[in-house]
């Protein structure tokens, strides 16, 4: 055991880097210079303020100069300062992540409460109608956009009984019901669109589960449908289930990109959106570490933990 | 997911006339799949709509009318005009044909890559798996949509650039389910005997190894279709896709039309119902098509398979004579 867990460590070291060095290329070639942007703001742009700008951007040493500068500064936690805002990057990360990260856990509290009860019933009563409404139903919460979606419920509340949702961001401490109002619904949106993912494994899971032989055993012996459902089956297919969280995270957070763009929430995915609109280069690289380191770490605790519930998996990294 | 549609893969090996099976399999899609029917239908409806957007849209996609602007629905405009006093209905049938062209051509090419990388990182294994697929691990841990969002204001928003930057993004990504059934079919014995017998490796690829894993490639492209749809109008949406003034489905709900939106709510409500439908019927197809390919998803043991036993038997059965009568 121990040994996996250190090789699943030592995995992480080569992909870290590759990551980093993807994003630094990325961000880099964005065409539409930064400085030309902030340089055709004034009346005046002569190639003397251009340079002043570029040097005070640290923009003028060629480009692995400033890959290393990048990498010495984010060892010692310092992810660069906005090119627009000048406010240092980590420090924006911070300012926007619990929007971003309450928005997450409403969506997959929301997802697993859809998807649990559904994808379980839709595969104990395969190929009945229920079934198919409940497969039915989880390829709509794919298929629907959010950002569709999201703007029916902005729009049509708006037209038949004047509701709008708020748009100004209430924090939680000064007005807890006030701020779950604002985030209930992106929430549940978000969380359908997961949902639709996570019946579909569930159900296949479940399947895979019910048609072993422990589970015929269990038949045989003449238990209750409940208990062979729920103690025997049912504790084996959500093991699997661990890995969803994993598995769902990507999707999660592209989907807060979108939802957050809707409903006007101040999160990450907004500040990348934003950023990206003005190329902000160090608040973009600075966000997509932030999203890489995020995902890693997810899919190794997910890799670890699965490891010890599932003893089969560790081969994986020999 | 990759273990499942890498386990398909052996069974793959039915190698019947090509003409019946392919009327062989739209008769099961009928008879088997009612809905996978209705979604085959909704495809090829759309595929027709891109096709023939010239001759079924009444007005231009672009044609501009000042003196209708934001109408509601009405007998001229079916969905209403939007604040150019540009048809509704019109934009949305252009809008099959951006959807189309995307669709397919990104998932062409993902397919394409995914079969490269994942054939030849499964099979050398070795070093060169090892640092293919460290690569592959940085590119899946960022999240699709900010990668995609980055790249494509890169490379400039466009048509052909979203759909390269779409494919080659999703052909890295997916290329693991290729890599693990290749894997799971890489020490076969008929592999070692081809080995044995002098191949190359180039001829082992092509003509041993592809083959055999047509299933989870078939399940890939038929997925990443309605995915790439989506992304599409996902990124067009953002401000990162199809530019305007070109009809995307999902450009159609971003920029004028959300500053429009309580006026004339027709402006979005239409290309996202359009959007949904597509992405529904395509997913459908393709579920029952990864349904018919794998024989696993039939029937089953203990008390659950048992209502349907005499139909698995009769299943199994053919399976059989399928496999051992290739004619």
């Amino acid at each position: 055991m121990k040994v996996y867990v250190v090789r699943r460590l030592l995995l992480v070291i080569p992909t870290i880097f590759i990551a980093s060095f993807v994003i630094f290329f990325l961000v880099h070639l964005i065409p539409g210079n930064v400085v030309d942007m902030m340089v055709s703001g004034q009346q005046t742009a002569t190639e003397e303020a251009r340079h002043t700008v570029e040097h005070d951007l640290g923009l003028d040493v060629p480009l692995y100069v400033q890959y290393v500068r990048w990498i010495g500064n984010i060892s010692h936690g310092d992810l660069g300062k906005s090119l627009w805002t000048k406010t240092a990057v980590t420090q924006e990360i911070v300012a926007r992540l619990p929007v971003t990260l309450e928005l997450g856990i409403i969506a997959l509290l929301v997802s697993l409460l859809i998807a649990l009860p559904i994808g379980i019933y839709s595969a104990i009563r395969q190929d009945t109608l229920g079934d198919y409404l409940a497969r039915t139903f989880a390829i709509l919460c794919i298929a629907v956009p959010g950002f569709w979606l999201g703007t029916l419920v902005i729009v049509f509340p708006a037209i038949w009984w004047g509701y709008t949702p708020p748009i100004v961001l209430i924090p939680f401490a000064d007005n807890p019901l006030g701020n779950l109002r604002m985030f209930i619904l992106p929430g549940i949106i978000l969380g359908m669109q997961l949902s639709g993912q996570t019946m579909r494994m569930t159900r296949t899971m479940m399947l895979e589960v019910l048609r072993q032989d422990y589970i015929r055993t269990a038949w045989a012996k003449g238990l209750k449908e409940r208990v062979v459902i729920v103690r025997h089956a049912l504790k084996n297919a959500l093991i699997p289930v661990v890995t969803l969280i994993g598995i769902l995270m990507p999707t999660l957070i592209g989907g807060t990109v979108i939802i957050e763009q809707i409903f006007g929430l101040p999160g990450l995915g907004r500040l990348i959106v934003d950023s990206t609109f003005r190329r902000d280069y160090t608040l973009i690289s600075g966000v997509m570490l932030f999203y890489a380191f995020v995902l890693m770490f997810v899919n190794l605790v997910v890799d670890v933990t699965y490891g010890f519930l599932d003893p089969r998996t560790r081969n994986r990294y020999r | 997911m990759g273990d499942d549609v890498a386990s398909v893969a052996s069974y793959d090996a039915s190698g019947r006339k090509k003409g019946s099976a392919v009327t062989g399999f739209l008769r099961r899609l009928a008879r088997e799949k009612p809905l996978g029917l209705a979604g085959a239908i909704v495809t090829l409806v759309l595929v027709l709509v891109g096709i023939c957007a010239n001759f079924l849209a009444p007005y231009g996609m672009n044609a501009t009318s000042l003196l209708n602007t934001l109408q509601a629905p009405s007998a001229q405009h079916l969905m209403g005009t939007d604040n150019l006093g540009r048809d509704v209905l019109s934009r949305v049938i252009y809008g099959a044909r951006i959807s189309m062209i995307v669709g397919l051509s990104a998932s062409i090419i993902a397919t394409t890559l995914c079969i490269l990388i994942g054939m030849l990182s499964g099979y050398l294994g070795g070093k060169f798996d090892m640092i293919v697929q460290r690569f592959v691990d940085a590119w899946m841990c960022f999240p699709d949509i900010v990668l995609l969002m980055v790249i494509v204001s890169m490379m400039g928003a466009g048509l052909w650039q979203v759909i390269v930057v779409i494919g080659i993004s999703w052909g890295i990504s997916g290329s693991r389910v290729v890599r693990g059934a290749v894997i799971a079919i890489r020490e076969n014995a008929y592999l070692e005997s081809a080995r044995a017998t002098g191949c190359s490796k180039k001829r082992i690829l092509c003509r041993h190894i592809l083959p055999n894993i047509m299933a989870p490639i078939i399940i890939i492209f038929t997925t990443r279709v309605p995915n790439v749809i989506l992304m599409e109008a996902s990124l067009s949406f953002l401000g990162f896709g199809v530019p305007p003034p070109a009809a995307s489905w999902g450009g159609m709900l971003s920029g004028d039309a959300r500053a429009f939106m309580f006026q004339a709510p027709w402006m979005v409500f239409w290309p996202g119902l359009a959007l949904s439908v597509a992405v529904y019927g395509i997913n459908m197809f393709g579920d029952a098509v990864r349904d018919l390919i794998d024989p696993r998803m039939k029937g089953g043991g203990g008390r659950y398979g048992a209502r349907k036993s005499k139909k698995l038997k009769r299943l199994l059965e053919k399976m059989e004579d399928a496999v051992w009568n290739p004619d």
